[in-house]
């Protein structure tokens, strides 16, 4: 390689054209970790993507890095991928008659027809 | 910053097996009527072989090309004129970094893991956007790639942005939303120069004419040379045409860029006011490929200091490995 690169590193190295191939081995980048952020005291904390890290501690200094650089943040929690236990998405069926439920909802309940009826008949 | 419109293929790509060459047409269907009704497809979800295959490969080489794309400008850290310029220029490629993590991510819930991403870029299989393979010869130069770069980035990544990978949008949700102070310090340097002394505006004038055709480079060939993408626009994978996305682009800034009384390196640059598109000479696109197949100015250069670092930082990785530890993609 010509020693005029605009890069300093490879003038100062001596970076050359050959060189063995590297390989990084599975496993390198270590663990995956899920981070959660809080905008301020009392809301909740929201899922806003995953870090690289090899534990806990580095996950929340990488968290910091990488979700909090700008905008409010006031805390992170980090919790390993492999810790998440999920429903399968093949399941969500599961769940399609949440919205059929009116007796479990304000809206399923008409007390005013009730009371008018009452108050008519009087 | 730069997602760039071409799709590289891999070069040795392995033949898929019999069974996986063919999806299951009922799934295929179904799959397909999601993605017309604008959902969105999330990690565990069914796909299409080819669907898993394009994504991995659009997301990785969009994850390279951020992080190749910070050793152009990363080397003008030390030499940015004041401290203001400095610090933006750190947080700017900070960013960059950032988002090369964002997007490996995204790329990984599909089931290739960061280790094969890097490899693959290491070993030249994997691609990266063109434009990196250029040198940054002046302060000019940064003011253009901070400005144009960006902007052709932004144009890329917004589109990609309503496309139908969950992941891969919510990554560039993020990314778009800090692309703005990119474009916007960028801009502001630029025209600087441009409203300078005249060494400054001649310094941007001739960074701009080098970086000229790298820029009509930057959404990859004409559509007409361009093959199946059809699919890959009824998937939401590509959202625009590699055409369209440059006419939107040059709509957007050529009008900047005269604005300050700079002039582009292409006689037929113009509007046709009646067709409303904008018309250019076709860029060198032997040359386009002759430089995305290593023989730019910085191809090597850019891949040694890569793979040097990669070989630095692994003792530091070694040391902090938990090798026992349960590995998982990430959920979503």
């Amino acid at each position: 390689m010509s020693n005029d690169s605009l890069d300093p590193r490879v003038n100062r190295l001596k970076l050359g054209d050959a060189g063995e191939v590297v390989k990084v081995e599975e496993g390198e980048n270590w663990n995956i970790y899920e981070v959660f952020h809080q905008e301020k005291r009392g809301a909740h904390h929201e899922h806003v993507g995953c870090v690289h890290a090899p534990d806990p501690q580095l996950a929340l200094v990488f968290a910091k890095e990488q979700f909090a650089r700008r905008k409010r943040c006031v805390n992170l929690w980090v919790v390993k991928s492999a810790d998440i236990l999920a429903f399968d998405v093949e399941d969500e069926d599961m769940f399609a008659n949440n919205l059929e439920k009116t007796y479990r909802d304000a809206s399923g309940f008409k007390v005013m027809e009730k009371i008018n009826k009452f108050k008519q008949s009087k | 910053m730069y997602g760039g419109g071409y799709i590289f293929d891999e070069p040795n790509r392995k033949q898929l097996r019999e069974e996986e060459q063919h999806d299951e047409p009922e799934k295929l269907a179904a799959f397909e009527e999601r993605i017309a009704k604008g959902e969105k497809i999330e990690p565990g979800d069914w796909m299409p072989v080819e669907y898993r295959r394009q994504l991995i490969r659009l997301i990785e080489q969009h994850a390279h090309s951020e992080i190749i794309g910070a050793l152009p400008e990363g080397t003008w850290i030390t030499r940015a004129p004041g401290f203001k310029r400095k610090l933006a220029l750190i947080a700017k490629v900070q960013d960059e970094i950032g988002h090369g993590q964002l997007l490996y991510n995204a790329a990984e819930t599909l089931g290739k893991s960061r280790e094969a991403m890097i490899n693959d870029l290491l070993s030249g299989k994997s691609k990266y956007s063109n434009v990196f393979n250029y040198p940054a010869e002046t302060w000019a130069d940064v003011a253009v790639i901070g400005f144009l770069i960006d902007a052709a980035a932004i144009v890329n990544q917004v589109a990609n942005a309503k496309g139908s990978y969950g992941p891969y949008c919510r990554a560039l949700e993020r990314i778009c939303y800090e692309e703005s102070f990119h474009l916007k310090q960028g801009h502001d340097a630029f025209i600087e120069l441009a409203t300078g002394t005249p060494a400054q505006k001649d310094m941007l004038q001739d960074a701009l004419n080098r970086w000229w055709q790298p820029i009509m480079h930057f959404f990859g060939p004409p559509d007409k040379a361009s093959s199946h993408s059809e699919k890959l626009m009824q998937w939401k994978v590509k959202m625009a045409s590699n055409d369209e996305m440059r006419n939107q682009f040059l709509e957007s800034y050529v009008p900047k860029i005269w604005e300050l009384g700079l002039t582009l390196p292409d006689p037929a640059l113009r509007k046709n006011p009646e067709s409303g598109r904008w018309e250019y000479t076709d860029p060198d696109w032997d040359e386009f490929f002759r430089v995305i197949n290593g023989g730019g100015p910085c191809n090597t250069e850019r891949l040694q200091v890569r793979k040097w670092a990669e070989e630095q930082g692994r003792w530091v990785r070694k040391a902090l490995m938990r090798p026992t530890e349960k590995r998982a993609f990430p959920v979503a």
